[in-house]
C-alpha cells in the first residue's frame, strides 16, 4: 500500500503511518470526520456538518454524534501507541441518530519496542437510533520487537433501537499479546445485528472473548460468526451467549482451526425466555482439513505454503 | 514414462487379525503420450493406486519410477513439481477461496480472467457465474467436481490422473467433458490416466486396465480389452455403467 503524505502536519512518523494503514486503511487524510489518538492524546480531530466529534471533559475519550438521517458518511477513529509503557482506558460514545447510515472505522495499533507494558482498553458504547444502520470495523494490530507486552481489552456495548441494523467486523490477526474482549448487545423490536470476529493467535498469546446478545424485541435477530486460528502455545477462550427474550432468531457459529500446541475452548450458552425464540449455536474446533492440505500440495505447494493459504481463506 | 514395480500397499486390519492387501505386487508401465483408462469393481484399489502415484499414500513395498527416476520416497510437492497431478474422486471444498484463486493456485501464477474462463468452459461451467464464487458448501457436488477437473487443466501436466471425472456430472456437461478428454488424448507427449466406468471415456483410450482385488486383471489396447468387457458384462449399446454391475 502506498502511504501518501497526510495533508495535516501531524508529525506522524513512518511507523505511525504504517500502523494507520494497517488498522484503519488510512493512507491519506480521510473524507469525513476523524480523530487520531496517539500515545494517550488526541493529535487531530475533524468534525463535519453531520458528524460531530467532541472530546469528553470528565474522562479520556470522545463523543461521536451523528445527526439523524445522515447518509453514507464515514468516521475514522484510530488509536496508535508507539511509546513503550503507555497504558490507557478510553471511553468512546457513539450517538447515531434516527435513520442515519454510517460506517465507523476504529482500530488500535501498538508498536512496542521497549520493555514496558503498553495497554489500550477501549470502552465503546453505541446508541443506535431507530432504523439507523451502522457498519463498524475494528482492527487490532501489534508490532515492535521489545519485550514489553501489547495488551488490548476492548469493551463494546451496543444499544439498538427499533428497526436498527448493526454490522460489526472485528479483526485481530497479529501481534497482540493479550486480549480480553467483552461485547454486549441489546436489541429492540426488529433490530438486527451481524457480528464477524476473526482472530489469530500465535506465540504465547492469550485471547478471551465474552459476548452477550440480548434479543429483547419482537422480530429481532442476531448472527454471530467467530472464526479463529490458534497457533504455537497460544490460548483462546470464547463465551458467546445469546438470550432470546422475545420472538426472535439468533445464530451463533464458532469455527476454529487448532495448530501446534494451542489450546482453544468454546463455551457457548444459549437461552430462550420466550416460546417463539429460536436460538442456535454451532461450534467446531479442529485441525486443518488434511484433504485441503493434500490438494494444495498436489499443486506443488509445500505443507507450510498450503497451511498459509488455507488459514488466509478461513480468516477472510 | 511411469513404471510401477512390484508395488504393494497393505494396511493392518482393525481387529489386529493381520494385514489387508489393497494393492498387491502390482507391475505396470505407462508410456509417454498414452491415454489410459483404469476401470474395475468398487474397492478394487483404483483410487489407492492413484494416491500411491501422487505420493498421498506411501507404498509398503515396491518402487515407483518416473522417467527413469525413483520417486518412491518423494513428497507430494516434489512429485507435483515433476508435473504429476491428481484430480480427487471426492474433491475438498475451500472456505474463503474463490474459483479464480483456486485455479490460479493450481496454475502457480495469477491467471487472467479469460484464461480461467477457458478452463471452466472445458468442463462445461459458465465461467462468469463461477469465477468469484467461493469453493465452499454453496457449490453443488457436480460443480465442485468440475472445478476440480478444471484445476488439473490449468496445470501444465506431464502425467494427469483423473479419478472418476464423470461422477455426479450431468449429461450435457459430460458430453463437453468427453470432448475435452478427446483433445487430451491427441496429445503425443503428455500422459493421461482416467479412472472411469464410462463406456464413452473408455472409447477414447489407447489402453484399458482392469484393476480388481489390488491386481491388474487385464491390460491391453482398447480394441482388445473393450470387447472382452462387453462380452463379460453384456450389451454396452446404451450408456452403461460398469459400477452397478461388477460384483
Ligand atoms: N487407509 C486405508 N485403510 C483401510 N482400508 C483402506 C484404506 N485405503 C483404502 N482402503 C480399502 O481398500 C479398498 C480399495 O479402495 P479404493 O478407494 O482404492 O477403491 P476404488 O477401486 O477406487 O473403488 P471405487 O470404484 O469405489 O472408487 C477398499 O476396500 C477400501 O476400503
Ligand atoms: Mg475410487
Amino acid at each position: 500500500m502506498d502511504i501518501k503524505d497526510f495533508k495535516f502536519d501531524l508529525s506522524l512518523t513512518p511507523t505511525d503511518k504504517m500502523m494507520l494503514a494497517e488498522i484503519a486503511d488510512m493512507v491519506d487524510t480521510p473524507d469525513g470526520a476523524f480523530n487520531i489518538r496517539k500515545n494517550g492524546e488526541g493529535v487531530v480531530r475533524t468534525s463535519t456538518e453531520n458528524i460531530e466529534i467532541r472530546q469528553k471533559l470528565d474522562k479520556p475519550g470522545i463523543d461521536i454524534i451523528i445527526k439523524p438521517f445522515t447518509v453514507a458518511e464515514k468516521v475514522h477513529i484510530p488509536v496508535i501507541i508507539t511509546e513503550s509503557g503507555v497504558q490507557e482506558t478510553v471511553y468512546n460514545d457513539f450517538f447515531i441518530g434516527e435513520g442515519a447510515n454510517v460506517e465507523i472505522v476504529a482500530g488500535c495499533g501498538i508498536h512496542n519496542c521497549g520493555d514496558g507494558e503498553s495497554k489500550h482498553d477501549g470502552i465503546h458504547t453505541f446508541h443506535i437510533g431507530k432504523n439507523a444502520s451502522v457498519k463498524y470495523v475494528e482492527k487490532h494490530y501489534g508490532a515492535g520487537d521489545g519485550n514489553g507486552k501489547r495488551i488490548m481489552n476492548p469493551t463494546t456495548v451496543v444499544e439498538m433501537d427499533e428497526g436498527s441494523y448493526c454490522e460489526m467486523d472485528m479483526v485481530q490477526i497479529k501481534g497482540v499479546d493479550s486480549t480480553y474482549r467483552k461485547t454486549e448487545a441489546n436489541l429492540a423490536k426488529d433490530a438486527k445485528i451481524y457480528v464477524l470476529e476473526r482472530l489469530m493467535t500465535h506465540g504465547k498469546q492469550e485471547a478471551k472473548t465474552d459476548m452477550v446478545v440480548n434479543l429483547n424485541g419482537e422480530g429481532s435477530s442476531a448472527q454471530i460468526i467467530s472464526r479463529t486460528v490458534g497457533k504455537d502455545d497460544s490460548v483462546q477462550v470464547f463465551y458467546p451467549n445469546a438470550v432470546g427474550n422475545n420472538a426472535c432468531h439468533a445464530h451463533v457459529q464458532c469455527d476454529s482451526i487448532i495448530m501446534d500446541n494451542a489450546k482453544i475452548s468454546s463455551i457457548p450458552a444459549i437461552s430462550a425466555n420466550h416460546p417463539d425464540a429460536q436460538v442456535i449455536h454451532e461450534a467446531a474446533i479442529g485441525k486443518i482439513n488434511s484433504d485441503q492440505l493434500v490438494k494444495l500440495e498436489t499443486f506443488g505447494m509445500t505443507e507450510e505454503e498450503a497451511e498459509e493459504i488455507i488459514i488466509q481463506g478461513f480468516l477472510k | 514414462m511411469l513404471e510401477l514395480k512390484n508395488l504393494s500397499f497393505k494396511v493392518d486390519n482393525e481387529d489386529g487379525s493381520g494385514a489387508l492387501h489393497i494393492i498387491e505386487g502390482l507391475d505396470l508401465t505407462i508410456d509417454d503420450g498414452k491415454f489410459v483408462v483404469i476401470t474395475g469393481p468398487n474397492g478394487g484399489g483404483k483410487s489407492t493406486l492413484a494416491k500411491l502415484i501422487m505420493g498421498i499414500e506411501q507404498p509398503t513395498g515396491g518402487q515407483i519410477l518416473y522417467n527413469g527416476r525413483d520417486i518412491t520416497n518423494m513428497s507430494i510437492t516434489e512429485r507435483a513439481n515433476l508435473g504429476i497431478g491428481y484430480a480427487f474422486q471426492q474433491p475438498p471444498r475451500f472456505k474463503g477461496l474463490t474459483v479464480r484463486s483456486l485455479l490460479s493456485l493450481a496454475a502457480g501464477k495469477d491467471l487472467p480472467e479469460d484464461e480461467c474462463c477457458t478452463y471452466l468452459t472445458k468442463v462445461g461451467l459458465c465461467s462468469m457465474d463461477y469465477l468469484n464464487r467461493e469453493v465452499d458448501n454453496s457449490l453443488s457436488g457436480g460443480e465442485v467436481k468440475r472445478i476440480e477437473i478444471a484445476t488439473l487443466m490449468a496445470r501444465n501436466l506431464n502425467l494427469a490422473i483423473y479419478d472418476e471425472p464423470e461422477a455426479g456430472i450431468d449429461l450435457w456437461s459430460f458430453t463437453m467433458l468427453v470432448d475435452t478428454f478427446k483433445t487430451l488424448a491427441k496429445n503425443e507427449t503428455n500422459s493421461v490416466i482416467i479412472i472411469s466406468h464410462q463406456e464413452r471415456i473408455m472409447q477414447l483410450a489407447d489402453e484399458i486396465i482392469v484393476l480388481a482385488n489390488g491386481k491388474v486383471q487385464t491390460q491391453g489396447p482398447k480394441d482388445e480389452v473393450f470387447p472382452k468387457l462387453l462380452s463379460e458384462f453384456g450389451s454396452f449399446s446404451r450408456e452403461c455403467n460398469l459400477r452397478g454391475e461388477a460384483k
